[in-house]
């Protein structure tokens, strides 16, 4: 009996994968998205382990080299192989942006749940506070901190962290407010459950493709924050490699090795894209309203 | 719509007053007088006394406060801490150089958006309309630092049309200026372009398809004529938004930009006064930037219930 209630749950589970392989085969952006965003990720997680040459590894006697069988990529100024700063470079990126997506959706998920369930004076407080915040573009907040507590990784992710709250915060409330229209959380609200209750076991669940929809092109955002913020001196200090700070240093080379901006450039331009494209493809996927229209 | 714009000013007041407490108590936030910040440690205590009663930095921080708010209600901005020049001049020498970057970067991404937007989605199902939005998806991806960096490579290193940066002042040649500003406001522009694109593409998609287009169709209208008739106020209202937000992109993508290309402007004023730890340079700029991008959101809610009277009668 126990054996056959497996077989059918297994059964299930493979119908949903299959489904769910169904419905991604449908949007080549998420397919795109999606096998870029992996790539990156390897990248990362093999770089903790392994790269050609140390990132810091200084190499006198190979200063500015082209591509080559010896480094693939070519060295920068101090002889040090780009190829493993751009690889070590990932693993930063995507922590930092992750650590700032995790900071808006830690505060602004709970935000605009309460604002949607509460209703009056708490929502409007946190909505204007949203709009508060919204008033300082990521980077503009990044600085101002910078300016306060010097450049950081920790201090760059805490700014872009706290000043994409507002965008998750407001995805969250519309579409928890939508959830809770409906009958079911009526029904639920007669049957005596509680406010709590009633967001965990309804709504939360319910709004959870939105929440991943908004992370995903959120992230996007974010790489490209940070990016922006190493390239500007105001993130992870050197020698530490960074996307953003290798493309800085590579601009006082560009009459010598132009190729040496190029690498790190594209790094960036590729992830952007990747989480852009997997964002954008699950939207398209997830909201029937969209569907057809393009 | 009179109400509409008072009752919409005051919300915009209220944020910029809260946003301004923010931008102090984040600024003021620190242990350590700014005085021993700008006189380094080597400074005596009564120096650093001296210095921090002559900037008015023993007062309590409400006083100081109402002070700054004076000043930038009366645009007497103060001195900077660390150069002891007076802040508004420099501050104006600086939108000499940000302002028409900004517009410029704006003209740039209308010019790609618009033409981009309507091709892609008119021939939506021939090949030219889908490389177009293909392309867009890519521009995207591009952060318009890179494009900088891309485009110093190609225009003045290899092809040696345009100087890698600097700018030539506008009182010594108004054409030395605007050649100084191309290449930064094609890599401010062609990103902004890029996001706008895909909204004027899906505007214009949705009005396609609706009745009243299909009417005037039927009454003997080509598809241009019926798009130029009926179409564009319709497919404003989305891309009117977007354009709201895109300005304030293209405010904060000015601060990089010019970086980039090293512009005398106020990106370039903010960074340095945060390498030299100038706050109340600091202060100032992050407030007016925050006011810029408050107003310009103002701007375009009024703008969009004047192409949509309707939205106007649903608040």
């Amino acid at each position: 009996m126990s054996a056959l209630a497996a077989g059918q749950s297994h059964a299930a589970a493979g119908g949903r994968a299959h489904r769910l392989w169904r419905l991604v085969r449908r949007s080549p952006s998420a397919m795109l998205g999606g096998l870029v965003v992996l790539v990156i990720v390897a990248v990362a997680v093999l770089s903790l382990f392994w790269t050609p040459y140390g990132p810091l590894t200084v190499s006198t006697g190979h200063e500015l080299l082209g591509p080559s069988f010896h480094h693939l990529l070519g060295t920068d100024e101090y002889g040090r192989d780009l190829l493993s700063r751009l690889m070590s470079g990932t693993d930063l990126t995507l922590l930092s942006s992750a650590g700032a997506v995790l900071i808006a959706g830690g505060i602004g998920i709970p935000a605009g749940l309460i604002s949607a369930s509460k209703g009056g004076v708490t929502s409007e407080v946190i909505m204007r506070g949203a709009d508060l915040i919204y008033s300082f573009p990521a980077l503009l907040a990044a600085i101002t901190l910078v300016a306060v507590f010097g450049a950081s990784t920790t201090t760059a992710t805490v700014a872009i962290g706290i000043a994409s709250i507002p965008s998750f915060a407001r995805v969250t409330r519309s579409a928890a407010l939508a959830v809770l229209a409906t009958e079911y959380v009526l029904a639920a609200r007669a049957y005596g459950r509680s406010p709590l209750a009633i967001l965990r076991r309804h709504v939360l669940p319910n709004i959870l493709p939105f929440i991943i929809v908004q992370a995903s092109l959120l992230l996007s955002v974010t790489v490209l924050a940070v990016a922006a913020l190493s390239y500007l001196g105001l993130g992870t200090p050197p020698p530490t490699a960074t996307w953003g700070g290798m493309l800085e240093n590579a601009q006082n080379y560009l009459y010598q090795d132009p190729l040496m901006a190029v690498w790190p450039g594209l790094a960036i331009a590729i992830c952007v894209l990747g989480f852009n494209a997997l964002g954008d493809g699950l939207r398209d996927l997830l909201d029937p309203t969209l569907r057809g229209r393009e | 719509m009179v109400r509409f714009a008072v009752r919409r000013l005051t919300t915009v007041l209220l944020t910029l007053w809260a946003a301004s407490i923010l931008v102090f108590t984040v600024l003021n936030i620190l242990p350590g007088t700014p005085a021993q910040v700008i006189l380094g440690t080597q400074a005596t205590p009564a120096s650093v006394r001296a210095l921090t009663i002559k900037l008015g930095l023993n007062e309590p921080l409400v006083l100081q406060y109402l002070h700054w708010m004076q000043g930038l209600l009366t645009l007497h901005l103060g001195n900077s801490y660390i150069s002891g020049q007076p802040i508004a001049p420099e501050l104006g020498a600086a939108l000499e150089v940000t302002a028409p970057l900004v517009v410029l970067g704006l003209l740039v991404g209308l010019l790609i958006a618009v033409p981009a937007g309507l091709v892609s989605a008119v021939h939506h199902r021939k090949a030219s309309g889908a490389a177009l939005a293909a392309a867009t998806q890519v521009g995207i991806a591009i952060p318009n630092f890179v494009l900088g960096i891309l485009l110093i490579i190609v225009v003045a290193v290899y092809l040696k049309w345009l100087p890698a940066s600097g700018f030539t002042p506008w009182s010594s040649s108004v054409g030395g200026a605007l050649q100084s500003l191309i290449l930064p406001s094609v890599s401010l522009g062609l990103v902004e372009g890029a996001i706008l694109a895909r909204y004027v593409r899906t505007a214009v998609l949705g009005v396609l398809r609706a009745d009243y287009l299909r009417t005037a169709r039927a009454k003997g209208m080509r598809t241009g004529q019926a798009l130029v008739r009926h179409g564009i106020r319709n497919a404003a209202v989305p891309v009117v938004t977007v354009l709201g937000l895109e300005l304030s992109g293209l405010i904060i993508g000015a601060v990089v930009i010019e970086a980039v290309f090293t512009l005398p402007g106020v990106g370039s004023l903010l960074l340095s006064s945060v390498a030299n730890r100038d706050l109340i340079l600091v202060q100032d700029i992050v407030m007016l930037v925050a006011t810029v991008v408050v107003l310009t959101n103002l701007l375009v809610d009024i703008l969009y219930r004047v192409i949509d009277p309707r939205i106007g009668l649903r608040s």
